[in-house]
Protein backbone atom coordinates (compact mmCIF):
# COMPACT_ATOMS: atom_id res chain seq x y z
CA UNK A 1 0.00 0.00 0.00
CA UNK A 2 1.55 3.50 -0.93
CA UNK A 3 1.15 6.18 0.89
CA UNK A 4 -1.69 8.05 -0.95
CA UNK A 5 -3.72 4.82 0.02
CA UNK A 6 -2.87 5.13 3.47
CA UNK A 7 -3.97 8.53 3.68
CA UNK A 8 -7.21 8.20 1.99
CA UNK A 9 -8.32 5.01 3.94
CA UNK A 10 -7.36 7.21 7.30
CA UNK A 11 -9.37 9.93 5.76
CA UNK A 12 -12.16 8.27 5.41
CA UNK A 13 -12.53 6.55 8.80
CA UNK A 14 -12.20 10.10 10.39
CA UNK A 15 -15.37 10.61 8.62
CA UNK A 16 -16.81 7.87 9.21
CA UNK A 17 -16.24 8.58 13.32
CA UNK A 18 -17.33 12.07 13.03
CA UNK A 19 -21.11 9.94 11.96
CA UNK A 20 -20.39 7.47 14.03
CA UNK A 21 -19.87 10.15 17.20
CA UNK A 22 -23.26 12.10 15.99
CA UNK A 23 -24.93 8.87 16.02
CA UNK A 24 -23.36 7.60 19.49
CA UNK A 25 -24.85 10.87 20.84
CA UNK A 26 -27.98 9.98 19.79
CA UNK A 27 -27.76 6.58 21.21
CA UNK A 28 -26.86 8.03 24.62
CA UNK A 29 -29.37 10.49 25.14
CA UNK A 30 -31.94 8.05 24.41
CA UNK A 31 -30.83 5.16 26.47
CA UNK A 32 -30.69 7.23 29.36
CA UNK A 33 -33.88 8.88 29.07
CA UNK A 34 -35.59 5.48 28.44
CA UNK A 35 -33.69 3.14 31.00
CA UNK A 36 -34.18 5.47 33.56
CA UNK A 37 -37.62 7.04 32.95
CA UNK A 38 -39.70 3.92 31.50
CA UNK A 39 -39.79 2.69 34.97
CA UNK A 40 -41.57 5.31 36.48
CA UNK A 41 -43.88 5.17 33.73
CA UNK A 42 -47.10 3.53 34.89
CA UNK A 43 -51.17 4.41 34.43
CA UNK A 44 -51.13 6.41 37.73
CA UNK A 45 -48.10 8.48 36.62
CA UNK A 46 -50.11 9.29 33.36
CA UNK A 47 -53.48 10.44 34.38
CA UNK A 48 -52.76 11.44 38.00
CA UNK A 49 -52.09 14.84 39.70
CA UNK A 50 -48.96 15.52 41.27
CA UNK A 51 -49.17 15.35 44.95
CA UNK A 52 -47.13 15.65 47.95
CA UNK A 53 -45.48 19.14 46.85
CA UNK A 54 -44.87 16.82 43.68
CA UNK A 55 -42.73 14.77 45.12
CA UNK A 56 -45.47 11.95 44.09
CA UNK A 57 -47.97 11.14 41.90
CA UNK A 58 -48.49 11.82 38.63
CA UNK A 59 -48.22 14.22 35.35
CA UNK A 60 -51.51 14.28 34.05
CA UNK A 61 -52.34 17.92 34.13
CA UNK A 62 -48.70 18.60 32.40
CA UNK A 63 -49.91 16.46 29.94
CA UNK A 64 -53.44 18.22 29.44
CA UNK A 65 -52.15 21.67 29.17
CA UNK A 66 -49.12 20.30 26.66
CA UNK A 67 -52.26 19.02 24.71
CA UNK A 68 -54.25 22.30 24.64
CA UNK A 69 -51.76 25.09 24.28
CA UNK A 70 -50.65 22.96 21.48
CA UNK A 71 -54.25 22.61 19.78
CA UNK A 72 -53.91 26.42 20.29
CA UNK A 73 -50.64 26.88 18.23
CA UNK A 74 -52.29 24.76 15.97
CA UNK A 75 -55.58 26.65 15.66
CA UNK A 76 -53.35 29.84 15.71
CA UNK A 77 -50.62 29.03 13.31
CA UNK A 78 -52.02 26.46 10.95
CA UNK A 79 -54.59 29.40 8.96
CA UNK A 80 -52.30 32.09 9.02
CA UNK A 81 -49.58 29.97 7.98
CA UNK A 82 -51.67 28.46 5.02
CA UNK A 83 -52.86 31.69 3.88
CA UNK A 84 -49.46 33.45 3.37
CA UNK A 85 -48.36 30.08 1.50
CA UNK A 86 -51.37 30.82 -0.74
CA UNK A 87 -50.17 33.87 -1.39
CA UNK A 88 -46.74 33.53 -2.20
CA UNK A 89 -47.23 30.36 -4.37
CA UNK A 90 -50.61 31.46 -5.90
CA UNK A 91 -51.59 35.08 -6.16
CA UNK A 92 -47.88 36.84 -5.88
CA UNK A 93 -45.05 37.05 -8.92
CA UNK A 94 -41.20 37.41 -8.12
CA UNK A 95 -41.07 41.13 -7.11
CA UNK A 96 -39.82 43.01 -4.30
CA UNK A 97 -42.75 42.70 -1.98
CA UNK A 98 -42.42 38.68 -2.31
CA UNK A 99 -39.20 38.88 -1.55
CA UNK A 100 -39.41 40.89 1.62
CA UNK A 101 -41.90 38.60 3.16
CA UNK A 102 -39.04 35.90 1.99
CA UNK A 103 -36.43 37.81 3.80
CA UNK A 104 -39.08 37.97 6.51
CA UNK A 105 -39.86 34.52 7.29
CA UNK A 106 -36.56 33.06 7.16
CA UNK A 107 -35.12 35.54 9.73
CA UNK A 108 -38.35 34.88 11.79
CA UNK A 109 -37.24 31.51 11.55
CA UNK A 110 -34.03 32.71 13.77
CA UNK A 111 -35.45 34.67 15.84
CA UNK A 112 -34.46 33.15 19.51
CA UNK A 113 -37.30 31.61 21.09
CA UNK A 114 -37.39 33.48 24.44
CA UNK A 115 -37.21 36.40 22.03
CA UNK A 116 -40.77 35.22 20.82
CA UNK A 117 -41.72 35.07 25.05
CA UNK A 118 -40.66 39.18 25.59
CA UNK A 119 -42.81 39.53 22.50
CA UNK A 120 -45.59 37.55 23.85
CA UNK A 121 -45.82 39.28 27.54
CA UNK A 122 -45.79 42.71 25.86
CA UNK A 123 -48.55 42.21 23.07
CA UNK A 124 -50.61 39.43 24.34
CA UNK A 125 -50.51 39.89 27.79
CA UNK A 126 -50.09 43.04 28.77
CA UNK A 127 -51.08 45.23 25.44
CA UNK A 128 -53.60 43.02 24.34
CA UNK A 129 -54.49 42.01 28.51
CA UNK A 130 -55.42 38.58 27.75
CA UNK A 131 -53.04 37.81 30.99
CA UNK A 132 -50.83 35.15 31.36
CA UNK A 133 -53.00 31.95 30.03
CA UNK A 134 -53.17 29.32 27.68
CA UNK A 135 -54.34 31.56 25.11
CA UNK A 136 -51.26 34.05 25.17
CA UNK A 137 -49.48 31.07 25.20
CA UNK A 138 -50.21 29.67 22.24
CA UNK A 139 -50.32 32.49 20.03
CA UNK A 140 -46.98 33.18 21.07
CA UNK A 141 -46.11 29.41 20.01
CA UNK A 142 -48.16 30.41 17.55
CA UNK A 143 -46.15 32.84 15.94
CA UNK A 144 -42.73 30.70 16.58
CA UNK A 145 -44.74 28.22 14.72
CA UNK A 146 -45.39 30.61 11.83
CA UNK A 147 -42.40 30.28 9.67
CA UNK A 148 -41.98 26.83 9.83
CA UNK A 149 -45.78 25.83 8.46
CA UNK A 150 -45.34 28.39 5.74
CA UNK A 151 -42.58 27.12 4.31
CA UNK A 152 -44.05 23.51 4.74
CA UNK A 153 -47.53 24.75 3.20
CA UNK A 154 -45.67 26.18 -0.33
CA UNK A 155 -43.75 23.11 -0.36
CA UNK A 156 -47.06 21.35 -0.66
CA UNK A 157 -48.23 23.56 -3.12
CA UNK A 158 -45.23 23.16 -5.15
CA UNK A 159 -45.91 19.50 -5.70
CA UNK A 160 -49.12 20.44 -7.00
CA UNK A 161 -48.87 19.59 -10.64
CA UNK A 162 -49.68 22.97 -12.64
CA UNK A 163 -51.84 21.44 -15.13
CA UNK A 164 -54.63 21.25 -12.51
CA UNK A 165 -54.55 24.93 -12.14
CA UNK A 166 -54.86 25.35 -15.96
CA UNK A 167 -57.35 22.97 -16.10
CA UNK A 168 -59.56 24.66 -14.20
CA UNK A 169 -58.85 27.66 -15.35
CA UNK A 170 -59.25 26.73 -19.16
CA UNK A 171 -62.86 25.92 -17.74
CA UNK A 172 -63.67 29.69 -16.83
CA UNK A 173 -62.96 28.89 -13.40
CA UNK A 174 -61.86 32.05 -11.14
CA UNK A 175 -58.69 31.90 -9.86
CA UNK A 176 -60.28 31.08 -6.28
CA UNK A 177 -62.34 28.47 -7.60
CA UNK A 178 -59.54 26.62 -8.89
CA UNK A 179 -57.46 27.33 -5.84
CA UNK A 180 -60.34 25.86 -4.06
CA UNK A 181 -61.31 22.84 -6.14
CA UNK A 182 -58.27 21.71 -8.28
CA UNK A 183 -55.06 23.02 -5.88
CA UNK A 184 -56.04 22.73 -2.00
CA UNK A 185 -57.40 19.14 -2.11
CA UNK A 186 -53.91 17.80 -2.94
CA UNK A 187 -51.97 20.25 -1.51
CA UNK A 188 -53.80 20.01 2.61
CA UNK A 189 -52.52 16.59 3.31
CA UNK A 190 -48.76 17.41 2.24
CA UNK A 191 -49.44 20.94 4.30
CA UNK A 192 -50.92 18.97 7.30
CA UNK A 193 -47.34 16.79 7.28
CA UNK A 194 -44.89 20.09 7.24
CA UNK A 195 -47.15 21.43 9.97
CA UNK A 196 -47.21 18.75 12.54
CA UNK A 197 -43.42 18.46 12.47
CA UNK A 198 -43.83 22.09 13.56
CA UNK A 199 -45.85 21.63 16.30
CA UNK A 200 -44.08 18.42 17.32
CA UNK A 201 -41.55 21.55 17.85
CA UNK A 202 -43.66 23.96 19.23
CA UNK A 203 -44.72 20.87 22.12
CA UNK A 204 -41.18 20.67 23.22
CA UNK A 205 -40.86 24.51 23.92
CA UNK A 206 -40.27 25.85 26.87
CA UNK A 207 -38.56 29.46 26.65
CA UNK A 208 -41.95 31.18 24.98
CA UNK A 209 -44.23 29.82 27.58
CA UNK A 210 -42.05 30.79 30.64
CA UNK A 211 -43.45 34.44 31.00
CA UNK A 212 -47.06 34.09 29.31
CA UNK A 213 -48.78 31.07 30.53
CA UNK A 214 -47.04 28.18 32.12
CA UNK A 215 -47.39 27.50 35.80
CA UNK A 216 -45.30 26.02 38.45
CA UNK A 217 -47.71 23.70 40.26
CA UNK A 218 -51.97 23.84 39.76
CA UNK A 219 -53.66 21.80 41.39
CA UNK A 220 -56.63 21.21 38.83
CA UNK A 221 -56.94 21.11 34.90
CA UNK A 222 -57.67 24.74 33.04
CA UNK A 223 -61.15 25.61 32.72
CA UNK A 224 -60.78 28.14 29.95
CA UNK A 225 -58.44 29.08 27.90
CA UNK A 226 -57.93 32.12 29.70
CA UNK A 227 -56.84 29.80 32.96
CA UNK A 228 -53.28 29.03 33.60
CA UNK A 229 -51.68 25.75 32.53
CA UNK A 230 -48.89 23.13 33.29
CA UNK A 231 -46.93 21.91 30.58
CA UNK A 232 -44.41 18.76 30.31
CA UNK A 233 -41.10 20.72 29.14
CA UNK A 234 -41.47 23.48 31.81
CA UNK A 235 -42.76 20.64 34.35
CA UNK A 236 -39.45 19.02 33.50
CA UNK A 237 -37.31 22.14 33.84
CA UNK A 238 -38.70 22.55 37.09
CA UNK A 239 -38.14 19.14 38.50
CA UNK A 240 -34.29 18.97 37.06
CA UNK A 241 -33.93 22.59 38.85
CA UNK A 242 -36.60 24.49 40.68
CA UNK A 243 -37.67 21.91 42.99
CA UNK A 244 -36.96 21.30 46.58
CA UNK A 245 -36.08 17.56 46.37
CA UNK A 246 -33.92 17.49 43.46
CA UNK A 247 -32.60 14.46 44.23
CA UNK A 248 -35.72 12.66 45.46
CA UNK A 249 -37.25 13.96 42.21
CA UNK A 250 -35.30 12.90 39.81
CA UNK A 251 -37.38 9.50 38.79
CA UNK A 252 -40.44 12.11 37.61
CA UNK A 253 -38.14 14.24 35.93
CA UNK A 254 -36.94 11.20 33.95
CA UNK A 255 -40.47 9.67 33.58
CA UNK A 256 -41.63 13.78 32.61
CA UNK A 257 -38.75 13.46 29.83
CA UNK A 258 -39.80 10.47 28.47
CA UNK A 259 -43.58 11.14 27.82
CA UNK A 260 -42.38 14.29 26.58
CA UNK A 261 -39.94 12.39 23.92
CA UNK A 262 -42.36 10.26 23.31
CA UNK A 263 -44.96 13.13 22.65
CA UNK A 264 -42.39 14.63 19.68
CA UNK A 265 -41.55 11.53 18.54
CA UNK A 266 -45.21 10.07 17.97
CA UNK A 267 -46.02 13.43 16.13
CA UNK A 268 -42.93 13.32 14.25
CA UNK A 269 -43.55 9.92 13.33
CA UNK A 270 -47.08 10.55 12.42
CA UNK A 271 -46.28 13.36 10.08
CA UNK A 272 -43.74 10.93 8.39
CA UNK A 273 -45.97 7.61 8.16
CA UNK A 274 -48.57 10.69 6.36
CA UNK A 275 -45.94 11.89 3.68
CA UNK A 276 -45.40 7.79 3.01
CA UNK A 277 -48.65 7.09 2.81
CA UNK A 278 -49.51 10.37 0.53
CA UNK A 279 -46.20 9.44 -1.97
CA UNK A 280 -48.02 5.71 -1.72
CA UNK A 281 -51.50 7.24 -3.02
CA UNK A 282 -49.74 9.77 -5.48
CA UNK A 283 -47.57 7.15 -7.70
CA UNK A 284 -50.74 5.23 -7.76
CA UNK B 1 -69.69 40.69 -8.52
CA UNK B 2 -67.60 37.84 -8.84
CA UNK B 3 -64.96 40.16 -9.45
CA UNK B 4 -65.15 41.73 -6.84
CA UNK B 5 -65.40 38.50 -4.73
CA UNK B 6 -62.04 37.65 -6.26
CA UNK B 7 -60.12 40.59 -5.41
CA UNK B 8 -60.95 40.47 -1.91
CA UNK B 9 -59.76 36.92 -1.52
CA UNK B 10 -56.46 38.48 -3.33
CA UNK B 11 -56.98 41.10 -0.89
CA UNK B 12 -57.40 38.82 2.14
CA UNK B 13 -54.20 36.61 0.73
CA UNK B 14 -52.00 39.30 0.29
CA UNK B 15 -52.42 40.57 4.11
CA UNK B 16 -51.51 37.56 5.22
CA UNK B 17 -48.51 37.37 3.20
CA UNK B 18 -47.86 40.92 4.40
CA UNK B 19 -48.56 40.08 8.29
CA UNK B 20 -45.16 38.06 8.37
CA UNK B 21 -43.68 41.18 7.87
CA UNK B 22 -45.43 42.97 10.34
CA UNK B 23 -44.79 40.28 12.95
CA UNK B 24 -41.06 40.94 12.31
CA UNK B 25 -40.85 44.66 12.56
CA UNK B 26 -43.32 44.20 15.13
CA UNK B 27 -41.14 42.34 17.28
CA UNK B 28 -38.25 44.79 16.49
CA UNK B 29 -40.58 47.56 17.66
CA UNK B 30 -41.73 45.92 20.87
CA UNK B 31 -38.62 45.42 22.23
CA UNK B 32 -37.72 48.96 21.30
CA UNK B 33 -40.60 50.41 22.50
CA UNK B 34 -39.76 48.43 26.04
CA UNK B 35 -36.29 48.71 25.99
CA UNK B 36 -36.50 52.80 25.66
CA UNK B 37 -37.30 53.46 29.28
CA UNK B 38 -34.51 51.82 30.61
CA UNK B 39 -32.43 54.03 28.84
CA UNK B 40 -33.34 56.97 30.15
CA UNK B 41 -31.75 55.74 33.15
CA UNK B 42 -29.05 53.66 32.05
CA UNK B 43 -26.64 55.26 29.50
CA UNK B 44 -26.13 52.90 26.94
CA UNK B 45 -22.16 53.18 27.63
CA UNK B 46 -22.64 51.62 30.63
CA UNK B 47 -25.29 48.88 29.14
CA UNK B 48 -23.15 47.78 26.41
CA UNK B 49 -19.61 48.03 28.17
CA UNK B 50 -19.39 47.34 31.95
CA UNK B 51 -19.45 43.92 33.34
CA UNK B 52 -21.87 44.14 36.34
CA UNK B 53 -25.56 43.14 36.20
CA UNK B 54 -26.76 43.77 39.24
CA UNK B 55 -30.20 44.92 38.99
CA UNK B 56 -31.61 44.17 42.34
CA UNK B 57 -28.56 45.85 44.59
CA UNK B 58 -30.23 47.56 47.67
CA UNK B 59 -27.02 49.91 47.51
CA UNK B 60 -26.12 50.37 43.54
CA UNK B 61 -27.60 49.04 40.99
CA UNK B 62 -25.61 48.42 37.88
CA UNK B 63 -26.83 47.53 34.63
CA UNK B 64 -24.12 46.28 32.56
CA UNK B 65 -24.38 43.20 30.09
CA UNK B 66 -20.78 42.88 29.11
CA UNK B 67 -20.43 39.51 31.44
CA UNK B 68 -23.50 38.03 29.62
CA UNK B 69 -21.91 38.73 26.23
CA UNK B 70 -18.87 37.24 27.15
CA UNK B 71 -20.81 34.19 28.19
CA UNK B 72 -23.15 34.15 24.84
CA UNK B 73 -19.40 34.71 23.24
CA UNK B 74 -17.54 31.69 25.03
CA UNK B 75 -20.40 28.53 24.91
CA UNK B 76 -21.24 29.81 21.24
CA UNK B 77 -18.05 29.22 20.36
CA UNK B 78 -16.59 26.40 22.29
CA UNK B 79 -20.26 25.13 20.36
CA UNK B 80 -18.66 25.71 17.05
CA UNK B 81 -15.42 24.15 17.97
CA UNK B 82 -17.02 20.48 18.74
CA UNK B 83 -19.93 21.14 15.83
CA UNK B 84 -18.02 22.23 12.92
CA UNK B 85 -15.52 19.53 12.34
CA UNK B 86 -17.96 16.79 13.43
CA UNK B 87 -21.02 18.34 11.13
CA UNK B 88 -18.49 18.84 8.33
CA UNK B 89 -16.87 14.90 8.54
CA UNK B 90 -20.18 13.85 8.90
CA UNK B 91 -21.74 15.83 5.82
CA UNK B 92 -18.73 15.14 4.05
CA UNK B 93 -19.15 10.94 4.85
CA UNK B 94 -22.97 11.21 3.89
CA UNK B 95 -22.42 13.20 0.61
CA UNK B 96 -19.34 12.12 -0.59
CA UNK B 97 -18.26 8.36 0.73
CA UNK B 98 -21.53 6.76 2.46
CA UNK B 99 -23.90 4.08 0.70
CA UNK B 100 -27.24 4.79 0.00
CA UNK B 101 -28.45 2.21 3.07
CA UNK B 102 -25.96 3.90 5.35
CA UNK B 103 -27.55 7.36 3.98
CA UNK B 104 -30.80 5.67 4.88
CA UNK B 105 -29.74 5.22 8.35
CA UNK B 106 -27.59 8.41 8.99
CA UNK B 107 -30.76 10.88 7.59
CA UNK B 108 -33.19 9.66 10.77
CA UNK B 109 -30.81 9.83 13.00
CA UNK B 110 -30.19 13.26 12.31
CA UNK B 111 -33.81 13.87 12.23
CA UNK B 112 -34.29 12.99 15.66
CA UNK B 113 -31.52 14.28 16.73
CA UNK B 114 -32.93 17.95 15.88
CA UNK B 115 -36.39 16.87 17.27
CA UNK B 116 -35.50 16.46 20.86
CA UNK B 117 -36.74 19.27 23.14
CA UNK B 118 -34.02 21.81 24.09
CA UNK B 119 -35.48 20.91 27.41
CA UNK B 120 -34.49 17.54 27.68
CA UNK B 121 -31.05 18.16 26.56
CA UNK B 122 -30.43 20.69 29.11
CA UNK B 123 -31.48 17.85 32.09
CA UNK B 124 -29.23 15.75 30.08
CA UNK B 125 -26.67 18.30 31.20
CA UNK B 126 -27.48 18.22 34.23
CA UNK B 127 -27.78 14.41 35.08
CA UNK B 128 -25.27 13.35 32.42
CA UNK B 129 -22.73 15.55 30.81
CA UNK B 130 -22.50 17.50 33.97
CA UNK B 131 -21.34 14.81 36.47
CA UNK B 132 -18.74 13.54 33.50
CA UNK B 133 -17.46 16.77 33.62
CA UNK B 134 -16.88 17.28 37.35
CA UNK B 135 -14.96 13.48 37.31
CA UNK B 136 -12.93 14.30 34.45
CA UNK B 137 -11.36 18.09 35.53
CA UNK B 138 -12.01 16.95 39.20
CA UNK B 139 -14.03 19.49 40.23
CA UNK B 140 -17.25 20.28 42.71
CA UNK B 141 -19.64 20.55 39.47
CA UNK B 142 -20.00 20.28 36.44
CA UNK B 143 -22.34 22.80 35.34
CA UNK B 144 -20.08 25.52 33.61
CA UNK B 145 -19.56 26.95 29.83
CA UNK B 146 -18.09 23.73 28.86
CA UNK B 147 -20.94 21.48 29.89
CA UNK B 148 -23.20 24.28 27.80
CA UNK B 149 -21.22 24.34 25.18
CA UNK B 150 -21.10 20.61 24.51
CA UNK B 151 -24.72 20.64 24.78
CA UNK B 152 -25.34 23.38 22.30
CA UNK B 153 -23.06 21.83 20.33
CA UNK B 154 -25.03 18.85 20.08
CA UNK B 155 -28.13 21.24 18.98
CA UNK B 156 -26.05 22.85 16.35
CA UNK B 157 -25.05 19.88 14.68
CA UNK B 158 -28.48 18.82 12.81
CA UNK B 159 -28.34 21.95 11.16
CA UNK B 160 -24.90 22.38 10.46
CA UNK B 161 -24.81 18.28 9.06
CA UNK B 162 -27.91 19.13 6.73
CA UNK B 163 -26.92 22.65 5.29
CA UNK B 164 -23.17 21.29 4.47
CA UNK B 165 -24.06 18.51 3.27
CA UNK B 166 -26.45 20.23 0.80
CA UNK B 167 -23.54 22.35 -0.20
CA UNK B 168 -21.00 19.60 -0.88
CA UNK B 169 -23.85 17.68 -2.92
CA UNK B 170 -24.41 20.51 -5.47
CA UNK B 171 -20.73 20.96 -6.20
CA UNK B 172 -20.45 19.98 -10.03
CA UNK B 173 -19.63 16.28 -10.56
CA UNK B 174 -17.41 17.97 -13.35
CA UNK B 175 -15.27 19.20 -10.32
CA UNK B 176 -15.00 15.52 -8.54
CA UNK B 177 -14.56 13.66 -12.03
CA UNK B 178 -11.67 16.46 -12.86
CA UNK B 179 -10.25 15.80 -9.73
CA UNK B 180 -9.82 11.93 -9.76
CA UNK B 181 -9.34 11.70 -13.36
CA UNK B 182 -5.97 14.04 -12.67
CA UNK B 183 -5.00 10.95 -10.37
CA UNK B 184 -6.21 12.53 -7.40
CA UNK B 185 -7.92 9.65 -4.65
CA UNK B 186 -11.30 10.18 -2.90
CA UNK B 187 -10.23 11.80 0.38
CA UNK B 188 -8.13 14.56 -1.59
CA UNK B 189 -10.89 15.29 -3.50
CA UNK B 190 -13.23 15.64 -0.65
CA UNK B 191 -10.49 17.75 1.16
CA UNK B 192 -8.65 20.05 -2.11
CA UNK B 193 -11.75 20.26 -4.25
CA UNK B 194 -14.77 19.36 -3.03
CA UNK B 195 -14.91 21.46 0.45
CA UNK B 196 -13.36 24.48 -0.88
CA UNK B 197 -16.01 24.73 -3.54
CA UNK B 198 -18.79 24.01 -1.30
CA UNK B 199 -17.04 26.34 1.75
CA UNK B 200 -19.32 29.37 1.66
CA UNK B 201 -22.47 26.92 1.92
CA UNK B 202 -20.26 24.99 4.73
CA UNK B 203 -19.57 28.83 6.02
CA UNK B 204 -23.24 29.78 6.08
CA UNK B 205 -24.38 26.33 7.84
CA UNK B 206 -22.11 27.13 10.83
CA UNK B 207 -23.70 30.79 11.27
CA UNK B 208 -26.86 29.25 11.16
CA UNK B 209 -25.64 26.45 13.74
CA UNK B 210 -24.47 29.82 15.40
CA UNK B 211 -27.72 31.50 15.33
CA UNK B 212 -29.66 28.71 17.15
CA UNK B 213 -26.47 28.75 19.92
CA UNK B 214 -26.78 32.16 20.67
CA UNK B 215 -30.61 32.42 21.25
CA UNK B 216 -30.91 28.84 22.78
CA UNK B 217 -32.40 29.48 26.49
CA UNK B 218 -33.15 26.18 27.84
CA UNK B 219 -29.97 24.33 27.48
CA UNK B 220 -28.00 27.15 28.91
CA UNK B 221 -30.13 27.93 31.28
CA UNK B 222 -30.06 24.16 32.41
CA UNK B 223 -26.34 22.59 32.34
CA UNK B 224 -23.85 26.47 32.96
CA UNK B 225 -24.92 27.05 36.64
CA UNK B 226 -25.61 30.29 35.71
CA UNK B 227 -23.57 32.47 38.07
CA UNK B 228 -23.88 35.79 37.54
CA UNK B 229 -20.30 37.21 37.24
CA UNK B 230 -17.41 37.49 34.42
CA UNK B 231 -16.45 34.00 33.46
CA UNK B 232 -12.66 33.47 33.58
CA UNK B 233 -12.20 30.02 31.97
CA UNK B 234 -14.55 27.28 30.38
CA UNK B 235 -15.00 25.08 33.73
CA UNK B 236 -16.52 28.60 35.00
CA UNK B 237 -20.28 29.21 35.30
CA UNK B 238 -21.79 31.48 32.70
CA UNK B 239 -24.53 33.06 32.66
CA UNK B 240 -25.45 34.26 28.93
CA UNK B 241 -28.07 36.89 28.03
CA UNK B 242 -31.08 34.02 27.18
CA UNK B 243 -30.75 32.91 30.98
CA UNK B 244 -30.52 35.70 32.35
CA UNK B 245 -34.06 37.00 30.46
CA UNK B 246 -35.55 33.66 31.58
CA UNK B 247 -34.47 33.52 35.40
CA UNK B 248 -35.30 37.32 36.01
CA UNK B 249 -38.48 38.12 33.99
CA UNK B 250 -40.78 35.93 36.26
CA UNK B 251 -39.92 37.54 38.99
CA UNK B 252 -39.60 40.96 38.70
CA UNK B 253 -42.39 43.54 38.76
CA UNK B 254 -43.55 45.16 35.61
CA UNK B 255 -42.69 48.23 34.66
CA UNK B 256 -39.60 48.75 36.50
CA UNK B 257 -36.10 50.02 35.19
CA UNK B 258 -35.33 46.08 35.66
CA UNK B 259 -38.24 44.98 33.70
CA UNK B 260 -37.33 47.59 30.85
CA UNK B 261 -33.37 46.56 31.29
CA UNK B 262 -34.32 42.98 30.24
CA UNK B 263 -36.02 43.99 27.06
CA UNK B 264 -33.14 45.53 26.52
CA UNK B 265 -30.86 42.52 26.30
CA UNK B 266 -33.93 40.60 24.78
CA UNK B 267 -33.09 43.88 21.57
CA UNK B 268 -29.54 43.21 21.89
CA UNK B 269 -29.57 39.28 21.17
CA UNK B 270 -32.05 39.91 18.49
CA UNK B 271 -30.04 42.48 16.56
CA UNK B 272 -26.82 40.04 16.89
CA UNK B 273 -29.19 36.92 15.29
CA UNK B 274 -30.44 39.11 12.94
CA UNK B 275 -27.44 40.35 12.04
CA UNK B 276 -25.57 36.46 11.89
CA UNK B 277 -29.05 35.05 9.94
CA UNK B 278 -28.64 38.31 7.52
CA UNK B 279 -24.78 37.11 6.80
CA UNK B 280 -25.66 33.65 6.55
CA UNK B 281 -28.79 34.53 4.60
CA UNK B 282 -26.20 36.33 1.89
CA UNK B 283 -23.84 34.15 1.75
CA UNK B 284 -26.10 31.39 0.96
CA UNK B 285 -28.11 33.07 -2.03
CA UNK B 286 -24.60 34.33 -3.42
CA UNK B 287 -23.62 30.64 -3.55
CA UNK B 288 -26.87 29.57 -4.81
CA UNK B 289 -26.38 31.85 -7.63
CA UNK B 290 -23.04 31.08 -8.40
CA UNK B 291 -23.60 27.42 -8.94
CA UNK B 292 -26.71 27.85 -11.33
Amino acid sequence: MNKKNIEQNAGITVLFLCLGTVALILVVILWDIFTKGAGKISWAFLTQMPKNGMTEGGIFPAIIGTFLVTLMTALFAVPLGMGCAIYLNEYARDNRFTRLIRMSIRNLSGVPSIVYGLFGVVLFVQLMRIGTCILSAGMTLGLMTLPWTITASEEALKNVPQAYRSGALALGATKWQSIRTNVLPYAIPGMLTGTILGLARAAGETAPILFTGAAFFLPFLPESLFDQFMALPYHLYIMATQHHDIEGVRPIAYGTALVLIVLVFSMNLFAIILRYKLRKVRKE
Amino acid sequence: MSDLKEKAIHGLFMFNGLLVVIVLVGIFALLVGTSIPAFREISLKEFLFTARWNPTSYVRTQYGIGAMLVSTAMVTIGALVIAFPLGIGTAAYLSDIASPRVREIAKPIIEILAGIPSVVIGFLGIVLVGPAIARLFNIPNGLNALNGSFLLAIMALPTIISISEDALKSVPKSFTEASLALGSTHWQTIVKVKIPAAASGIFASCMLGMGRAIGETMTVLMATGCAPAMPHGFLDSVRTMTSTIAIELGEVPYYTTHYYALFGVGLVLFIITFLVNMISDIVLRKYQIKVR
